[in-house]
């Protein structure tokens, strides 16, 4: 078999066998389902639960993709005003970090008070988790042009806007790209933590009730569904930034 | 023949020099109209300043710089700079590059929209002139090092500048694509009349292509040594293996080992 179908098929084999080797496990240790269900268990119950888990599913899947869209928005405003001035860049940056060291979590019981129970509090707990990569991305992409290329352009007269338009923005495409894939998991975090602590839909919610009924099977499989919907969000998020900045993946800025 | 570069007892300290030697210190140069100019010097000589101080990207702390009749208090719009690094836009395809200072400069950016095919055949023009005919369609990324640096010399050219300014053009090329290139720019200033600075390290590089060169001193940079240089044009590769060009060499390689032991 040539190397790069091994490659390709690798990640089912290892997805495969790790569950397969939970199944064993649970099965030869005679392991209580309480303590952790087998993957036939789980499987059994998303199966039962289909419908309910589907309906939660979608809700959190809007809650994330809307937090993820002001991320984006907001993230690459701020992240372009922080590349264009080290005026602003300096200032913001204690701010900043010491902002994004806050657990979110803790954040959701301030955003109950705000905007009450709803779907406010998962959205904004969504964007607040994953604006933070995007704007140090992109303000990375914009403030390391290179000099030659800068004085080329302002020996022409180039304004500071120019600049940013025609090559710093350009520029930090492929490091924006590159934060939206660590943005869209956390975002998918910040929304169930929201619904867990502030909705009354949502797999979030979902889980908080299910683990509150000890119904253990259910809280598995509204795992599971999670971690299925994260990796088809990454693997979108993925695709798009390979069709916008192949260029990058080719020329020696990627090495840069 | 009228100056037109005149940069006239500068004196420059970097804001961000640590130790506030200036870069260049009572710093005199004049070139004529058309010339072609060549600066060697010892490395950290404060060429890169001059060059700075030429098209108004640093003001110089004491003295003028005069640059076409007019002192230099803004970026001057009419130079073409090329560097050591091409610094092409990987995301843009060749010609886009070539044509990105024209979306920059007036009159033709208010201009390029309407008549964009004027300037694409302009640009294409350029290009068969540097030996990359009919590459404009691909990327950066997809040309040699040397065709790189082509490409970026048809961008410095592209708005017709009346200044070109090259710092260190070749300095990362072979010896072959060092001298094919250096016939192109030969050609090029012959055939646009254009004013060249140009800094180098290469001696040869300097007596091949200059009508006059300028030795620096080691920082703060000065002008220590100013050399006509008399060879006919068009020069020919093969004058740098006569004589007279070795000669010349020579006498300009001591002039920097001086400039070095005075540092």
């Amino acid at each position: 078999m040539s190397t790069k179908r091994q490659l390709a098929l690798a990640p089912w084999i290892f997805t495969v066998g790790f569950f397969a080797l939970w199944e064993i496990v649970c099965r030869v240790l005679d392991v209580s389902s309480f303590i952790l269900p087998a993957p036939s268990t789980i499987l059994e119950a998303i199966w039962d639960y289909r419908n309910q888990l589907a309906y939660h599913a979608m809700h959190t899947l809007w809650m994330t993709i809307a937090g993820f869209g002001l991320a984006v928005v907001f993230g690459l405003l701020l992240g372009m005003a922080l590349g264009a001035s080290r005026l602003i860049n300096a200032g913001t940056y204690p701010l900043l970090v010491g902002f994004n060291s806050i657990p979110k979590v803790a954040v959701v019981p301030i955003l109950v008070f705000w905007f009450g129970v709803g779907w406010v509090p998962p959205v904004m707990t969504a964007f607040l988790i994953s604006f933070f990569p995007i704007v140090v991305n992109v303000a990375t992409g914009i403030s390391t042009v290179e000099p030659e290329m800068e004085d080329v352009l302002r020996a022409l007269g180039a304004s500071k806007r120019d600049i940013i338009m025609k090559v710093g923005l350009p520029r930090a495409m492929p490091y924006f790209f590159g934060s939206l894939k660590v943005a869209i998991t956390l975002a998918y975090v910040g929304s169930v933590i929201g619904e867990q602590n502030a909705s009354n839909v949502g797999i979030g919610n979902l889980l908080t009730r299910a683990s509150a009924a000890f119904e253990v099977p259910l809280v598995w499989a509204a795992l599971v569904v999670l971690a299925v919907l994260g990796v088809i969000m990454y693997v979108i998020t993925a695709l798009i930034e390979q069709s916008m900045t192949g260029w990058a993946q080719r020329s020696q800025m990627a090495n840069a | 023949m009228k100056t037109f570069v005149d940069i006239h007892d500068v004196t420059h300290v970097y804001a961000r020099a640590e130790d506030g030697v200036p870069a260049v210190e009572n710093l005199n140069i004049r070139i004529q109209e058309g010339e072609f100019a060549a600066i060697v010097g010892p490395s950290g000589c404060g060429k890169s300043t001059l060059m700075k101080l030429a098209t108004g990207l640093q003001f110089p702390r004491k003295g003028t710089v005069i640059v076409d009749g007019k002192q230099v208090g803004a970026p001057v719009k009419l130079a073409g700079m090329a560097f050591q690094n091409p610094t092409m836009l990987p995301w843009r395809t060749t010609l886009d590059n070539i044509l990105l200072p024209l979306e920059i400069v007036q009159p033709h950016r208010s201009r390029l929209r309407k008549h964009k095919a004027e300037y694409v055949a302009k640009a294409e023009a350029l290009l068969a002139q540097v030996g990359l005919k009919g590459q404009g369609h691909k990327y950066p990324w997809q040309l040699s090092g040397g065709m790189q640096q082509r490409a970026s010399l048809c961008r410095a050219l592209i708005h017709e500048p009346k200044l070109l300014m090259l710092d260190e053009p070749f300095g990362a090329l072979d010896t072959f694509t060092r001298e094919e290139l250096w016939c192109v720019i030969r050609d090029l200033h012959a055939a646009q009349g254009v004013t060249v600075i140009l800094v180098t390290h290469d001696l040869r590089e300097a007596a091949f292509l200059a009508d006059r060169i300028f030795c620096m001193s080691a920082r703060p940079g000065r002008i220590v040594a100013e050399r006509e240089v008399e060879f006919p044009r068009p020069r020919d590769l093969e004058i740098t293996y006569t004589p007279e060009f070795s000669a010349l060499v020579h006498e300009l390689r001591g002039r920097i080992a001086q400039a070095r032991m005075a540092a």
